[in-house]
């Protein structure tokens, strides 16, 4: 892992107010930028004094702040989803790609399409929760079978292998059912599309799994000193490892839910994060979100810069900015060396 | 000890000889089943030149060249796993983890994108296990340096496989986004493992790699024996430790990238094949590099009949066939190992 930076509360609300300042102008920047290129202060204008009878008003209404809106939520849930993993397990490289919690929650999208077609939005995100849950107790169940416990190279093995296998099973049943294309766009990650709804079933998992973390947030913390430490301390584990199992599968089935996957963000922010502002989970936990967030609704731009006007998947642009960092974490103390 | 040798040869003969005989019957299955099916008699007839026209065009230009296109690739994949996991020491090494067959995938998309339209179809069918070995090659190369740190940590090598891996996908769904709509589905599919454009002129251009490269990782199988104990150990035998383990690497990057050009990123095949090898007879390569290759054969043979015939007429590319074969064993194999 790497070392933390020493700092004051001060300090720390300068950057988080700093993050806040660049997230809305990206966020406007993200809905500036488009086929039709629009300025700044036609967006605020739009936001704040909304004509129906401009048609830049209503591009910006209904496609391109709905857009922008989905990408900082699903970054900021992906993030905390990944800080919570890494801090309960205490394993640098969990997060919610690596450990084929995607992949589940892609897989229950797949077979409610096939075979339940036609059911509604909220049911297709309880839909992903359940893939979500799915994926992680497989990849916890094969961890605590397996004799030297889940370190590091287990957890990425394990969620591989049970990555692909959801992935294989879902594209045989896309292919039977003729999904493909759902299929592919789950797997790629992409915020093309989304609407007000999207957000709406967003906000609402979003509001509760963020509370669940934010309360379980200092009892990560102690977590982190070692799980004889906190029981020692008086604190309930057993508890604290449900709430915090169930808020990474309500942030991350809602992302995947609206995104498909979106590789490497979960792995990569906290540790920035924790690189910035320090081990407290307390601290981390909100501003994991608002870096996951500042860093989706920028590759997002980018995924339509790459190749305009064509849309590149925005989660094979995370991927591309997570694999060197995912490298770094590899060749570090704590990702190989003597696990 | 003669008589265990005795015994050792004894038992590898009976495997090889039960494999062999299940890859010839699972041949004549495989070559019977499908949209238009034929009688076991009616396969031998056509075999012998006394079949129909219509059997002789199902067989022996569709059916026949994807066959032995599967028994290729499996053989070559499963060669390759042993080796590298004999190399590096590693049981979970194999050319899909490590990242090897996304680079080769890499530059076949690449070669596709840039060259082929601009080619003749037999020239590309020859060109393009070359870009495979080549990107095979870089990618084992990005792999191998990426991991050393005052030498090379199996766990640190898995691990850097896994990232190269991440990255050569993610390229390569920017790079599929560029394409025509005719190229990209041939490599969506392709990248899901599937045996492509089976015909006989890309058997021809894959036969002399298995040809050559497997019976020459039999001839090396002493010292990948002698690796397999560890560096210094090996040292102290007399081996020439880089030298040796530099051949081997490039024989199993090799295999893997020829295979991947034909049957496209098969996951898995070449992990859990060397296990089963190892389990049958035992962790002498000399015996586990030819049974792994039959089991590879048999095994990717019997997930391309399962793929074409499950869901017929739509066809599962056999590398999703394989997955969920293989991947529960890998699992077993994760909690096992310590």
């Amino acid at each position: 892992m790497l070392s933390t930076i020493h700092h004051s509360k001060l300090l720390k609300i300068a950057i988080i107010m700093l993050t806040v300042v660049a997230l809305a102008v990206s966020m406007g920047l993200s809905v500036a930028f488009g086929a039709v290129d629009i300025k700044l202060p036609t967006v605020w204008n739009a936001v704040v004094h909304f004509n129906e009878n401009l048609t830049t008003h209503q591009v910006i209404q209904e496609l391109r702040l709905p857009r922008a809106t989905a990408a900082a939520m699903v970054g900021a849930f992906l993030a905390v989803s990944g800080a919570i993993m890494q801090g309960m397990t205490r394993n640098p490289l969990a997060s919610p790609s690596i450990m084929g919690v995607t992949n589940g929650a892609a897989f229950a999208l797949v077979i409610t399409m096939a075979f339940f077609p036609g059911v509604s939005n909220p049911a297709m995100t309880f839909a992903s929760f359940a893939g979500a849950g799915i994926a992680v107790v497989l990849v916890f169940m094969v961890g605590s079978f397996s004799k030297s416990g889940l370190t590091p190279v287990k957890l990425a093995l394990a969620g591989v292998a049970i990555g692909t296998l959801l992935t294989s099973v879902s594209s045989v049943i896309a292919l039977h059912f003729q999904l493909e294309k759902q299929l592919g766009f789950w797997q790629a990650g992409g915020l093309a599309g989304t609407g007000w709804q999207a957000n709406q079933v967003l906000l609402a998992s979003g509001a509760v799994g963020m509370v669940i973390a934010l309360m379980i947030a200092k009892s990560i913390t102690v977590l982190n000193l070692g799980e004889d430490v906190a029981a020692g301390l008086g604190q309930n584990n057993a508890l604290l490892k449900i709430l915090g199992i169930l808020s990474v599968l309500i942030l991350t089935g809602a992302a995947v839910s609206v995104a498909g996957s979106i590789g490497f963000l979960g792995l990569i922010v906290p540790h920035i994060t924790r690189f910035i502002i320090g081990t407290d989970y307390r601290w981390l936990i909100p501003v994991s979100a608002l870096f996951g967030a500042l860093l989706l609704v920028l590759s997002d731009i980018v995924s339509r810069l790459v190749n305009a006007p064509f849309e590149t998947p925005v989660g094979a642009i995370t991927s591309l900015i997570g694999v060197p960092f995912f490298l770094y974490l590899a060749r570090g103390k704590n990702g190989g060396g003597q696990s | 000890m003669s008589q265990s040798r005795k015994y050792k040869t004894l038992r590898f003969a009976t495997v090889t000889v039960l494999l062999v005989v299940l890859i010839v019957v699972l041949f004549f299955i495989t070559l019977g089943t499908g949209v238009v099916s034929i009688s076991p008699l009616g396969v031998l007839k056509t075999i012998i030149g006394q079949g129909t026209d219509r059997q002789e065009l199902v067989l022996l230009d569709f059916r026949l060249p994807r066959i032995v296109l599967a028994l290729l690739v499996g053989a070559g994949l499963a060669v390759s796993g042993a080796i590298l996991q004999g190399v590096t020491q590693n049981e979970l090494a194999e050319p899909g983890i490590l990242g090897i067959n996304t680079g080769a995938g890499f530059a076949v998309v690449l070669f596709i994108f840039f060259v082929q339209d601009s080619l003749n179809g037999t020239l590309s069918v020859f060109i393009i296990p070359l870009f495979a070995l080549l990107g095979a090659l870089v990618a084992a190369f990005l792999v191998y340096t990426l991991a050393w740190k005052n030498g090379v940590n199996p766990i640190r090598l898995v691990l850097v496989g896994i990232g190269i891996n991440a990255g050569f996908s993610a390229a390569l769904i920017i790079l599929q986004l560029k394409m025509n709509p005719e190229n990209f589905r041939q490599v969506t599919v392709w990248l899901s493992g599937d045996i492509w454009s089976a015909s006989w002129p890309f058997v021809m251009s894959l036969l002399p790699w298995m040809v050559i490269l497997i019976p020459f990782a039999l001839v090396k199988a002493n010292a990948l024996n002698v690796l397999h104990l560890g560096d210094d150990v090996a040292a102290g035998l007399g081996s020439k430790v880089e030298g040796d383990r530099l051949v081997l690497l490039l024989t199993a990057v090799a295999l893997a990238g020829a295979s991947v050009a034909a049957g496209g990123a098969i996951a898995f095949l070449g992990l859990v094949v060397p296990h089963l090898a190892r389990k049958l007879i035992g962790p002498m390569h000399q015996y586990t590099i030819p049974v792994s290759a039959l089991i590879g054969a048999l095994l990717l043979m019997a997930a391309d009949m399962i793929g074409k015939n499950l869901l017929a007429p739509m066809e599962i590319p056999v590398g999703v066939v394989v997955s969920i074969l293989s991947a529960p064993y890998f699992i077993y194999l994760l909690i096992k190992t310590n």
